[in-house]
């Protein structure tokens, strides 16, 4: 990522993994918005970038003519993955992020009622006792790594629990999806190293609930049915995989970058703790100015929106963090206002792809920073220098060094 | 007072029910509805106009009596 040569023009030649925008992307986008709004690059295999919420409102209804069978960036080439063993045996698919119509509306409606508000409520505890936990291993200290000894663990054991694997083994689920998304992003060999490990652990567990079901997430899922017909054992595989992989460093980077922005906003944490009630739309605000996710799509036949016409083999990128700072949708675009009334932000994406994990993601924000702010009110960067962040798809800290 | 969610647009990101879950209910795929037919009691009418401010779907809608 760092050997890349530094970009001059954002608009022709931009590139997602670029240090300065993984570090700060916003003034990258108010540029395009002005200047393009859809911004083009010939790095990483060639994609778009829109900007504006209403191209991005209007791209994700283009389904199938904007397709969902490869959403990220750089592109695996099909040949080393047909003759992949282990994708040969359990798939490589994640339906139903990485599905079509029709196939997708049934997978998608096998997933959505193990995370509607109710269901996601019902872990509120788990998640509860964690956070009090995490909190309790570090307090006395004055200090700690909001990201690595707080924010991640949240997402990687919540989900671990919902999807019924082993909690205890949630420091190694985030090796490998950093693995798959955050090293492997860039990096194939890597991305492939991880993926097939994914795809072993969760095909062998799929096979072991196969012969002996038990009271949890795979098995209900192996007991679904689509058109009659038992779902097919590839595919829990890889709904299970997505489970994991879109769990974590998602939920992980909202969590960490509230935390970084209340830590560097006193007014704010303070009137939060003051004005509880308005955790419900702070929390939308926090997930609208540090949205994570940016999704690709690939074009399957030409489309037009604004002044491009895009090809089919051409990637969009939905930028939904971007559509989410647009002063043509918000107000103040730039600005944090907890109690923002109007605020229709897409930071779970919009349209039929809708993430269908966002209520498990509000509900594990919620508590965490509840839970944070109640026990520690005051907390300040110790070292911003020290800060890290990841980006490209999913951004957000990774190094958040507190003390309080 | 009174809003519909336009079961058409829904998408299912429940933010409605999130923000003003005394007006608004969600099934088990996301797709809001109103309570109680709809109408919203005076002490709820800044959540439930919260709620229709905050639909990315454009779902939600005040109708006339």
């Amino acid at each position: 990522m760092g050997s890349n040569p530094p970009v001059d023009d954002w608009a022709t030649d931009y590139d997602i993994f670029d240090a300065s925008y993984v570090k700060d992307p916003v003034p990258v986008w108010n540029e395009l918005r002005d200047k393009c709004p859809i911004a083009h690059t010939e790095r990483w295999g060639g994609s778009w970038l829109p900007t504006k919420y209403e191209d991005l409102q209007a791209f994700v209804r283009m389904v199938p003519a904007l397709s969902s069978k490869n959403v990220l960036v750089v592109s695996q080439k099909r040949e080393e993955m047909e003759f992949d063993p282990v994708l040969a045996e359990y798939g490589n698919s994640a339906p139903p992020i990485t599905s079509d119509p029709p196939e997708h509306v049934p997978m998608r409606r096998m997933l959505l009622p193990l995370f509607s508000p109710k269901a996601t409520e019902a872990h509120r505890s788990f998640t509860e006792n964690l956070c009090h936990q995490l909190i309790d291993g570090f307090i006395d200290k004055g200090a700690c790594d909001g990201a690595l000894d707080y924010a991640v663990h949240i997402p990687a054991k919540t989900i671990a629990h919902v999807i019924g694997v082993d909690e205890d083994r949630s420091d190694e689920f985030v090796g490998w999806i950093r693995g798959l998304l955050e090293e492997g992003n860039t990096d194939l060999e890597k991305r492939n190293k991880y993926n097939r490990i994914l795809r072993r652990f969760f095909g062998e567990l799929v096979d072991a609930r196969k012969l002996a079901p038990r009271d949890d997430l795979i098995s209900h899922l192996l007991a679904q049915e689509i058109n009659g017909q038992p779902v097919a054992r590839k595919a829990v595989v890889g709904m299970c995989n997505l489970l994991l992989v879109a769990g974590i460093d998602t939920t992980w980077s909202s969590i960490g970058s509230a935390l970084w922005h209340f830590a560097q906003h006193p007014e704010h944490r303070r009137r939060l703790a003051n004005e509880p009630e308005l955790f419900p739309s702070a929390i939308e605000e926090m997930l609208r100015v540090y949205a994570p996710v940016t999704m690709a799509r690939l074009v399957t036949e030409e489309v037009q929106v604004g002044d491009v016409t895009f090809q089919p083999g051409d990637k969009v990128l939905m930028n939904f963090p971007a559509a989410n700072h647009d002063p043509d949708a918000f107000e103040d675009a730039d600005k944090v206002i907890l109690d923002r009334e109007k605020n229709r932000h897409i930071a779970f994406g919009i349209g039929p792809h809708r993430c269908a994990g966002s209520n498990l993601a509000r509900m594990e924000m919620d508590v965490a920073l509840r839970v944070w702010l109640e026990r520690i009110p005051e907390f300040e960067l110790s070292d911003p220098d020290a800060v890290t962040w990841a980006g490209g798809q999913v951004r957000g800290p990774r190094h958040l060094p507190f003390r309080f | 007072m009174r809003v519909k969610v336009n079961a058409d647009k829904c998408e299912g990101h429940n933010r409605c029910c999130a923000l003003a879950p005394e007006v608004f209910d969600v099934d088990d795929y996301g797709t809001a509805t109103a309570l109680n037919d709809g109408v919203v009691p005076p002490e709820l009418e800044e959540k439930a106009k919260l709620a229709v401010q905050n639909c990315p779907e454009y779902a939600i809608e005040f109708v006339k009596d």
